[in-house]
Formats: structure tokens, C-alpha cells, sequence
């Protein structure tokens, strides 16, 4: 799982609802994976991006290369694009476990995939 | 040509766990390559496909889309497809993310009308509505009453995740009333209609393209 996807996830166990984002990354191997420099779709998805949860998510993995706001000149910053790159879509949590900072589920990720479902009771 | 997935790192035991792709996964990937010109002017940035069982789907579609880049995102109530959904991607230069779960239960909000291709190839098959639950390759094709219990869960999503200029591609099968799925959708205020339609054995397999009326 890329961090882009981490940014996509929200707990949805019932009644749960205010303050269920981002998942808090717990106990994770992370590995790095080159991937294909691509300035026109970083283009596209900053817009879709929760920016500050994907900031914190970043600094919790120890990668402080992110910018607090998002620079003005973000669509045409190579050096911004570069790093946004790297932490968006080469940085992969392969295990560990997504914790929700309202309700502490644990939703765990194995080899890469995580499991958001739940009990039937839990719905 | 866009070329259709290589799989061999699939095998039989592993399609003991998983959808093995059929003619209903051909049909699909026909639908897609029959609007390549469209999908590639879309210039799609995310890409979602519920139920990918091998990632034969998604794998197709990122390649048709290459060179441009979208991110390719899946799911599966099943562990084992949502592994080998992940390899295929990566033994075919496609990186997919899947995340183990129903439908698209965790992803809402966030991917709120931002979806600019929804595929789902649904377990679509007649079958006693018991068999639904699970994860195991059953869910594969138990469908329910007409087929169209999974189905019917999925269609309230569709105007949740769709962006506005998104496209929607769902395969149905006689059994499930196509017609009237595509009426639900009108309703709804899409544009829907069947884009492409075979015969597979005695069962007449179809697409529906949907979109959002502008
Ligand atoms: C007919 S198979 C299609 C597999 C693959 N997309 C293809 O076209 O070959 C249906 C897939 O949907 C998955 N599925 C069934 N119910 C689901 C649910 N509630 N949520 C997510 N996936 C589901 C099954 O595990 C299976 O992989
Ligand atoms: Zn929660």
C-alpha cells in the first residue's frame, strides 16, 4: 500500500464519526520502490489529497521532506513534485497495523494490502 | 493492441482461491478497449475497480492507459485476489493498491466523486441469497436472488464515487434484468446504456456504460 492510499482510508465502524482520519500508522515495515516520475498526474491528484493527514503520515514514517501548505507554485515546483513523488508513490507500507484515533480500531496490513473489513457487529 | 495480462504467475491451485478471468473478464476488457480513444482523453487520475479477483481488469486498463499515469486502485472481499491482484499489476509494470474489503466500506468519504473509472465484474450468478456472505472463491459468483443482490448493494454508490466526468462499466448477465438496472440508473440521473453484449454458452453477458448527465 502506497501512502496515497492511506490517505483514501477512513475507519467506518459504526457510530464512529468525527475525528476517524487519517488511521494512525503503528508498528510498520516500510519499504521504498522506485516509480516513474509523472509531473502531470502529481498535478492532478494534489487536489485530492487530504494534505496536512498526508504531511503527519509522512513525518510519522520519519520522512520531513513535505512542505506544511502546499507552495503556491506547486504545478510547476520539479523540486516540490520530486518530493511529493517519493513520499506519495514510492513509499509502500508492506506490514503493520492502521489504528483510528477516535474509536482505536485496528484495521492491520499484510504484505502490502490493507484490511478495512469488519465484524458483522462492528458495522 | 493493448495486450491482455500476462497471469502465468497464476496457477491452478491459485485459481482454486480466486475468480480465474472468463468471458464475462473479456467481455470487460473488450467494452475498455472498444473506448480506448475516449478513456485515454479523459485523462483519468484515479482509476477504481470493486471485486478484481486476479487484476486482470485493472492491469488491462492501466496498460491501455500508459503512457499517462492514473492511479489504479481496487478491492476484494477475498484475500487471495487481493493478493494476486497486486502481483499481476506489478508482473505487468501496472502499480495497483488493493485494500481487503466490501464493496467500497472504508474508501468513503475520501474518494467522494473523484472515481473517473468505476469497473465491476460482480458475482452475478443466481444463487440462494445465504451464499453471499463469505470470502472464500464462492463470493465469486453467488449472486443471489436474480443475481442482483451485490449488485443492487453497489448501484447507491456509484453517484458517491463517480466524478463528473466519470464512467462507470458494469457486466450483467440476462438473469440479473439489465433493463431494468439501467432504468434504476436513469432514474438516478445517469446516463446508462448496454455498450457491448455476447453470447457466452446459453447466457447472454452484457456492459453497462454509465455516466453522469451533463
Ligand atoms: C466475477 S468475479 C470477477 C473477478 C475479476 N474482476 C474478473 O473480472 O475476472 C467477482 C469478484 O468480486 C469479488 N467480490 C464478491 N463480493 C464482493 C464484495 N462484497 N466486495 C468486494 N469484492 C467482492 C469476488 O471475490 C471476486 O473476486
Ligand atoms: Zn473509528
Amino acid at each position: 500500500m502506497r501512502l496515497i492510499t492511506h490517505n483514501m482510508l477512513q475507519c467506518h465502524v459504526k457510530n464512529c464519526n468525527d475525528n476517524n482520519f487519517p488511521l494512525r500508522l503503528e508498528e510498520v515495515e516500510v519499504e521504498l520502490v522506485e516509480a516513474d516520475f509523472q509531473p502531470e498526474f502529481l498535478q492532478n491528484i494534489i487536489g485530492k489529497l487530504e494534505w496536512p493527514a498526508f504531511v503527519n503520515t509522512a513525518v510519522q514514517l520519519g520522512n520531513t521532506n513535505l512542505p506544511a501548505t502546499i507552495p503556491d507554485n506547486a504545478k510547476d515546483n520539479e523540486e516540490f513534485l520530486k518530493v511529493l513523488h517519493t513520499a506519495l508513490l514510492e513509499t509502500h507500507v508492506q506490514q503493520g497495523k492502521m489504528v483510528c484515533p477516535n474509536c482505536s480500531h485496528v484495521y492491520p496490513i499484510k504484505d502490502g494490502i490493507p484490511n478495512m473489513l469488519l465484524a458483522e457487529h462492528e458495522i | 493492441m493493448i495486450p491482455t495480462p500476462d497471469l502465468s504467475h497464476l496457477n491452478s491451485k491459485d485459481f482454486r482461491n480466486i475468480y480465474e478471468p472468463a468471458e464475462d473478464t473479456f467481455l470487460l476488457l473488450d467494452a475498455l478497449e472498444q473506448d480506448q480513444d475516449e478513456l485515454r482523453a479523459l485523462h483519468p487520475s484515479i482509476c477504481l475497480e470493486l471485486g478484481s479477483g486476479s487484476g486482470c481488469v485493472t492491469t488491462f486498463l492501466g496498460s491501455l492507459l500508459k503512457p499517462s499515469l492514473a492511479y489504479m486502485v481496487t478491492t476484494d472481499i477475498n484475500p487471495h485476489a487481493a493478493v494476486a491482484t497486486v502481483a499481476t499489476g506489478k508482473k505487468n509494470g501496472i502499480s495497483i493498491d488493493t485494500v481487503e474489503t466490501s464493496l467500497v466500506q472504508g474508501l468513503l468519504p475520501r474518494m467522494r466523486h473523484s472515481i473517473d473509472v468505476l469497473c465491476f465484474n460482480p458475482p452475478y450468478a443466481v444463487t440462494p441469497s445465504s451464499e453471499i456472505a463469505g470470502n472464500g472463491i464462492e463470493v465469486s459468483w453467488a449472486g443471489g436472488i436474480d443475481g442482483r443482490e451485490v449488485i443492487d448493494a453497489t448501484l447507491p454508490f456509484v453517484k458517491e464515487l463517480l466524478s463528473e466526468k466519470g464512467i462507470f462499466y458494469l457486466l450483467l448477465v440476462s438473469d440479473n434484468k439489465p433493463d431494468e438496472v439501467v432504468s434504476l440508473l436513469q432514474v438516478e440521473g445517469f446516463n446508462a446504456h448496454i455498450c457491448l453484449q455476447r453470447l457466452a454458452g446459453r447466457e447472454k453477458q452484457l456492459i453497462v456504460k454509465v455516466t453522469r448527465r451533463t
